[in-house]
């Protein structure tokens, strides 16, 4: 049997992979054991999951038949500004939830421009707290994301496919018939899966938005028996509901096998014959417009609005802002030292990659009450609140990362393995000469995931934080729970840009003096 | 002297037996049928594959066991000979230190060994900057400066011109002189046997056989080579 032609060394992937696996696994299993179940599940518990389980059922829905006119329109649409909008489309991704909420606010809040508009011609207002602003927050995170999912199932129908429809003369109907609908039936409950996983386990936009007896969910739920009534028993329990309600989410999207590929080779239009005539050029015009003005309006109001809050902020602001940067640095840290030897370990043994799917399959709220109940008797918990979060946020990364960084990796021992195993270079000489420098844009872009991630988390911190600990995203909530919202827009536009500046900071010096 | 001892080597369908020697310093080439095993023979002298049975010998020592890098042979692939990211030098160097901290003679062995190829002056390029026949000459110099007992081949130049690859095999001819290296060099084109390797060890129907003269062999070629030939 080959041998392999290089000796890569699995045991440091196995140590990380296994710390990974203890810490999830470890912090479910305390929960599990602390839950109290004596009580078994209230009235108000049972509304919680019922609540959770609808809201991500209509997100996924909502953002899914949103996103199918935008995504043919970008399909099959060439225009100037058609690569930003798609790359525009990933943004999301990294963008604090806490952020997004502030902006919808801004424009469906009571104040918000929409009531303002809808007042001044004597219009009902829209009210934005409760199911409406949680569906609408995880339609504003998820449409570009099904978006990209959808876009994807379109770009893989064949150019000759086209070709024969136009040459067999084929009308919209027939077209919809034979082509498009066969493709979306395959594309839309994917990616309607994994929108409703995301959904089920979103955290910030329930702790803002949602609330009250008629618009909690689970995760809120834990947070609430935690933080108020500080009934640990009782968080436990309904942790243990929320790792059952994940781990079917999960298993549902595992089951539609994602394969995202961040938006790799998007930009190719689909030339087609049927795609002319005024009506569908407006309907496509309408669409990309539609949708550009959802997703950009609130960030820029958030802008506008947060440039004058600037000089309005406390000075914690900046204090957190400080803790936030050391937190998303050090949990890109412990990202890298975690991932770096699984992807190494990954290129000579798949199996080592199943790891990541715990860290989707973990909530970090469910993580977050497990480590507590760990801690609790040996330490005290509220003062080791910030290393707790990079931690979690890095676990967090973990799956993005791996999914970044195996293919690479294992491209660097197949194309490179033999001629450095003939040249006798191994170990260290091979990770500093060979292995990092190949992997540096991987390397970069995945760094640059992990920090924005962690710098615009609002998880575990809001549990473990006390009055005097915060990061900037918890500050920026503290902030918008005493009504103060200019200076909440001033820190919403500090944690904009350290996040996509830290992003873009890991990415750029990935790429740069990158050789083919 | 290279021996392989009673060599076997079963992967699902595919089998190959070697029971062969080769003197110090010849000059062989490897041909025969597409997938009869000619790259897997050179993989089991590289060590990129253990036998399932028998021993690889140098010189009377045993290296069935021995890592890639701990081998007296120097290796050519297809293709990915350099690493990109690294400057010509820095490639070359490997051969010489891997943690690529080279002391002053060493690094004038590596300006030595480029001027050798024809590529003075080219160390601080990056492969990308090379032609493809430059790109062989810088993977040469490597394997001048290993300076290894044995030099692998495997169909090394099958991507660059005849003329190209006619004056890469005469520079391989130039650099084994220098080095006093022997040869083992896998190719499809029965020239490339003529022209640089006196002897010709035949991969076919499962069995590496002992090197014979190459002449002889193309002249009078057994059914397996002769149906290869056509």
């Amino acid at each position: 049997m080959a041998r392999g032609a290089l000796q890569v060394r699995r045991w440091p992937g196995g140590v990380a992979a296994v710390c990974v696996a203890t810490l999830i696994l470890g912090t479910l299993l305390a929960v599990v054991l602390r839950a109290e179940a004596g009580r078994g599940l209230g009235p108000s518990d049972w509304a919680a999951i019922r609540f959770t389980v609808w809201q991500a059922l209509l997100s996924a829905v909502l953002s899914v038949l949103l996103a199918i006119p935008v995504a043919r329109a970008l399909a099959r649409r060439a225009f100037p500004g058609r690569r930003a909008i798609i790359g525009f489309l990933g943004a999301p991704f990294i963008l604090p939830v806490i952020v997004a909420v502030l902006g919808l606010l801004s424009v469906f809040g009571r104040g918000g421009i929409l009531n303002v508009a809808l007042r001044w011609v004597g219009l009902p207002e829209v009210q934005i707290y409760g199911l409406h602003g949680v569906v609408l927050a995880h339609v504003f995170f998820n449409v570009p994301l099904a978006t990209r999912l959808i876009l994807q199932g379109w770009q893989e129908i064949p150019a000759e496919r086209f070709r024969l429809a136009a040459q067999l003369g084929f009308g919209p109907r027939e077209m919809a018939r034979v082509i498009e609908r066969p493709m979306l039936r395959r594309a839309v409950p994917l990616a309607a899966v994994v929108i409703f996983a995301l959904c089920i386990s979103s955290f910030t936009v329930a702790l803002t938005l949602g609330g009250g007896p008629r618009a909690t969910t689970v995760e809120l739920a834990i947070y609430e028996a935690f933080h108020f009534e500080f009934d640990l028993g009782r968080a436990a329990l309904l942790a243990t509901v929320q790792i059952v309600l994940v781990g079917v989410a999960a298993l549902l999207a595992l089951r539609a096998s994602v394969a995202e590929g961040f938006g790799a080779g998007l930009d190719r239009v689909v030339t087609r014959s049927d795609s002319g005539g005024l009506g569908k050029v407006s309907l496509d015009f309408v669409s990309i417009t539609a949708a550009s003005l959802f997703l950009l309006v609130p960030i820029v109001m958030v802008a506008v609005e947060g440039a004058a809050g600037l000089w309005k902020m406390p000075a914690q602001v900046w204090t957190a802002a400080v803790v936030s940067f050391c937190v998303a640095l050090a949990s890109t840290g412990i990202m890298l030292a975690l991932a770096l030897p699984i992807a190494i370990a990954a290129a000579s043994w798949r199996g080592f990659e199943a790891v990541g799917l715990f860290g989707i399959a973990a909530s970090p709220l469910v993580i977050g009450v497990g480590l507590f109940v760990v801690i609790f008797p040996i330490a005290d918990p509220f003062a080791l609140a910030l290393p707790v979060t990079a931690l979690v946020n890095a676990v967090m990364a973990l799956p993005f990362a791996l999914r970044i960084l195996v293919g690479p990796v294992r491209d660097v021992v197949e194309s490179y393995g033999r001629l450095s195993a003939t040249l006798g270079i191994g170990g260290w000489a091979w990770m500093r000469l060979i292995l990092l420098p190949r992997l540096k844009g991987p390397l970069g872009f995945a760094s640059g995931l992990a920090a924005a991630l962690s710098m615009g988390d609002l998880g575990v911190i809001a549990l473990f934080a006390d009055s005097e600990t915060a990061t900037l995203p918890l500050q920026m909530y503290r902030l918008m729970g005493s009504y103060q919202m200019e200076a909440a827009a001033g820190a919403a536009v500090v944690l904009l840009v350290t996040s996509f500046g830290l992003f873009w900071a890991f990415d750029r010096g990935g790429r740069s003096h990158v050789d083919a | 002297m290279l021996m392989l001892e009673d060599v076997r080597l079963r992967q699902g369908d595919f089998a190959l037996r070697a029971d062969l020697a080769v003197e110090t310093g010849a000059r062989v080439a490897v041909i025969g049928p597409s997938g009869a095993g000619k790259s897997t023979l050179l993989s089991l002298i590289a060590g990129f594959i253990a036998p399932d049975r028998g021993r690889i010998l140098w010189d009377g020592k045993d290296m069935t066991g021995a890592a890639p890098g701990k081998r007296p042979v120097a290796m050519l692939f297809q293709d990915n000979n350099l690493f990109p990211h690294l400057t010509v030098a820095e490639n070359v160097g490997l051969g010489l230190r891997h943690n690529l901290r080279l002391t002053e003679t060493e690094r004038d062995r590596v300006e030595t060994a480029l001027g050798r190829v024809g590529l003075e002056g080219y160390g601080t390029r990056k492969p990308a900057a090379l032609s493809g026949g430059q790109q062989s000459r810088a993977a040469l110099a490597r394997v001048l400066v290993q300076d290894r007992a044995f030099v692998l081949l495997d169909e090394p130049f099958a991507a660059l011109g005849p003329a190209l690859k006619a004056e890469m095999l005469d520079l391989v001819e130039e650099v084994l002189e220098e080095t006093g290296a022997g040869l083992l060099i896998v190719s499809h084109e029965p020239e490339d046997a003529r022209r640089i390797a006196p002897q010709t060890i035949l991969v076919a129907d499962g069995r590496a056989e002992p090197p014979v003269t190459t002449q002889d062999l193309l002249d009078n070629p057994p059914p397996a080579l002769r149906a290869y030939l056509g």
